[in-house]
């Protein structure tokens, strides 16, 4: 409140009456340069309950008006500045100035070796020798932070040199440990340091790397996963696609594959069974209106799952062309934050690198994903006993089972398998 | 949803409740006209002076009154002016709506709420800023909870009038106009018994109710500056307390610094950090600490005595920036 160089005060609204937070001014009684009294009045406060003179709080100078009449002000701010007489000193009593801020570096004990309850535990969790860490509290005490970093550290440190801190390389990850907020703390003691062989190579984890783990890390430890299999004939969908891939390929320019068909069928069953298409939150199951659809993209290293916005409003066409978009733009790491945010179900086009079946993991907070696996020609019975070669292809659906059950799911791959086998060579892609 | 302040959100859950069932009413010193600090303005024009019920100066026979109504199937909520009134209807509150329930075998219930504004404004001196929820917390037989934000003070009042058991209702003056929230217009409830994770960090836990909360919100956005993550809890319940939200909350930092308006002797603060040191020693990685008002008997009138008692944001930030280095 007091600005030491030039010794103005300020004189605030104060608390006028229970339940009140504003006042507003009504009048000015003195103006910038008047000397005024302790307690002689300054000016007059308008409120809802109270009208009152206020007095001044010092001695001193008017200065400034900082609120002028009409005007509303909240409680505790300033409404002008007095400027106290020489003689008077400042007082500056401010308790949230601590003794212990003040004097942070000076005279601390050394409590390198005092340990907490925390420390100890995760020392003896991890097996380590707490003498080689480095304490960044008070009085170099070692803290939780500091162990997890240390342990996470030592994935990093060559093997030969024992562990020997310099203090600037702790700085630095023990600073890098505290923005990695979101790893979540059981996953970073997942691996104890001293599982590695000497001849084991190690890989540093990138940023996506740990994105990718601490997200995967969420969906299997926050959803009850349960799984559902169907094989659909995809015989007259691949004969769709062979009728239109060229002249596609001469018309947009891209090349035309099975997923938009198959896309195009999976988000059709979202909408007869929207419940599919919903979150699971403390107390509700949150069912969102609109279909963004997170398409998985794998390259060597990673994996992402830029999303296509309102793919129900997308025809087949309108489905391949965003796809390839996305699928270029994620190989040459062209997608953007926002391109990634706002799914509301995934699909994996896994048969893309030659599964059969797979398992996936949800991608969180979503409730079901999706894969599309291999297209395999292989003989079928089909009506009348007779056996035939078609093109099958398996759907793998993993559901949160929060939120949904085997018997929708089933009503749900069904219905994507109905829609996958109704295409034909009239059906329309525009 | 709109935008309601508390004291609007306190009006909206009893005035609903009201209109849902013909049994609930309130009772209070001025109520009819609103009451002192316009909880239950223009609900008498609404439901008539039958069920906006004026009553003496006298606390214990206000809640005396609304034992007998819940005894003959009634849910009364009852409005004491100031907490710091409360005390002569501690009798009625400790050893008949208590023990109702236990006395009879589980034949009776008391489901009264009783409303109970609390906490210094600034200005209010001895007698308008008092915190007595450490007189009636740890009485078994008592619910207790004390929201932070419109919404679970709509949702807390309606959980608290459709509760079977005698609820005591903790609202923060302060909070009345000073905070405000979405509030849904359709009819929710916030459960009672559970608390509710305000901010994620993980370098401090601080845990708190009432308007302390908005205090370690604010004091938590400044200490981000500084690289220091806090986790805030927000109680929203004090009795029973939500002993898995609190451990949880501990596990995730280790530090754990609880603050509130009620003296630091004796309050709920004690009892939490009792609790931690029970169940989640092997967590703990500095001192539980407590940041409280001290053992004065009471906020004084003098604005100095005043800003010595009450935690504010600066004092608070120093508390928890202590907690973070220690």
């Amino acid at each position: 409140m007091h600005n030491e160089e030039e010794r103005l005060s300020e004189v605030t609204i104060p608390h006028l009456a229970e339940s009140l937070v504003s006042a507003t001014l009504g009048r000015w009684l003195k103006e910038p340069g008047d000397y005024v009294k302790e307690y002689e009045v300054l000016c007059e406060l308008n409120t809802d309950k109270v009208n009152v003179e206020m007095p001044s709080p010092m001695e001193g100078t008017l200065i400034r008006i900082l609120v002028q009449e009409g005007e509303t002000a909240d409680v505790g701010a300033p409404i002008c500045l007095i400027r106290e007489p020489e003689a008077q000193t400042p007082i500056v009593s401010d308790p949230s100035k601590s003794i212990v801020t003040e004097g942070r570096y000076r005279d601390e004990p050394d409590l390198s070796t005092r340990y907490s309850p925390a420390v100890m535990r995760l020392a003896e969790e991890h097996r380590i020798d707490l003498r080689k860490v480095k304490g960044t509290s008070l009085g170099g005490r070692i803290n939780r932070k500091d162990v997890l970093a240390y342990v996470r550290d030592g994935m990093n440190i060559q093997p030969a040199t024992p562990p020997e801190y310099s203090a600037g390389k702790n700085e630095v990850i023990a600073a890098g440990f505290t923005k990695a907020t979101s790893v979540p703390a059981a996953q970073e003691r997942k691996e104890p340091a001293s599982s590695r062989g000497p001849d084991d190579q190690l890989l540093p984890v990138t940023p996506v790397r740990k994105l990718i783990a601490t997200r995967m890390h969420q969906s299997v430890s926050e959803i009850p996963h349960a799984w559902l299999t169907i094989e659909a004939d995809v015989s007259h969908l691949v004969d769709l696609q062979q009728k239109w891939k060229d002249r596609f390929a001469e018309k947009e320019g891209i090349r035309l594959t099975v997923t938009p068909f198959v896309l195009k069928a999976v988000v059709n069953a979202i909408k007869d069974y929207p419940i599919l298409n919903s979150t699971w939150s403390t107390d509700n199951i949150i069912i969102k209106k609109e279909i963004h659809v997170s398409i998985a993209i794998g390259s060597e290293e990673s994996v992402v799952t830029p999303v296509i916005r309102n793919a129900d409003r997308k025809t087949i066409a309108g489905l391949a062309i965003e796809l390839d978009d996305l699928v270029k733009r994620a190989r040459s790491g062209k997608l953007t934050i926002s391109d990634m945010q706002g799914g509301t179900f995934t699909f994996n086009n896994t048969g893309a690198f030659g599964s059969l079946q797979s398992f996936p993991l949800i991608n969180y907070p979503q409730a079901a994903i999706i894969t599309f696996e291999t297209i395999v020609r292989k003989p079928v019975v089909i009506q009348r006993d007779m056996i035939a070669i078609r093109s099958m292809a398996n759907l793998c659906l993993s559901l949160d089972h929060r939120i949904l059950d085997g018997v929708v799911c089933g009503h749900f791959m069904r219905r994507v398998k109905q829609y996958l086998e109704r295409y034909d060579q009239e059906t329309v892609i525009y | 949803m709109a935008i309601l302040t508390y004291l609007e959100a306190i009006r909206a859950g009893m005035s609903e409740e009201m209109q849902r069932d013909e049994g609930v009413f309130v009772l209070g010193e001025d109520v009819g006209k609103g009451g002192v600090l316009n909880a239950t303005k223009g609900m008498r024009d609404r439901f008539g002076e039958r069920r906006v019920l004026d009553t003496p100066l006298s606390e214990s026979a206000i809640v005396g009154v609304a034992i007998g109504a819940a005894m003959v199937g009634m849910r009364p909520i009852a409005e004491i002016q100031f907490a710091d009134f409360i005390f002569p209807a501690t009798n009625q509150i400790i050893s008949e709506a208590a023990k109702i329930r236990y006395r009879s075998n589980n034949d009776w219930f008391c489901p009264i709420v009783i409303r109970v504004p609390y906490g210094a404004t600034g200005g209010g001196g001895l007698y308008h800023s008092q915190c007595p929820e450490s007189v009636f917390f740890g009485t078994p037989g008592l619910k207790i909870v004390a929201p932070s934000t419109a919404y679970d003070a709509k949702g807390l009042l309606k959980a608290s009038v459709r509760d079977d058991d005698p609820v005591l209702y903790f609202e923060h003056k302060k909070c009345y106009l000073y905070i405000s929230d979405d509030v849904p217009d359709e009819d929710y409830t916030v459960p009672i018994g559970k608390a509710a994770v305000k901010r994620e960090g993980d370098d401090i836990t601080v845990i708190a109710y009432g308007m302390a909360v908005h205090l370690a919100l604010k004091a938590a956005e400044q200490l981000e500056k500084e690289g220091i993550s806090v986790h805030v809890l927000d109680l929203r319940t004090l009795h029973p307390l939500d002993q898995s939200a609190i451990f949880e909350a501990t596990a995730k930092t280790g530090r754990i610094l609880i603050v509130h308006e009620d003296n630091k002797t004796g309050g709920i603060g004690a009892e939490i950090a009792a609790i931690i040191a029970e169940h989640l020693l092997y967590q703990l990685d500095a001192p539980i600490l407590r940041f409280c008002p001290p053992d004065v008997p009471a906020v004084g009138m003098a604005p100095t005595l005043e800003k010595f008692f009450l935690p504010n944001v600066d004092t608070l930030k120093e508390a928890m920036r202590r907690l973070a280095e220690m």
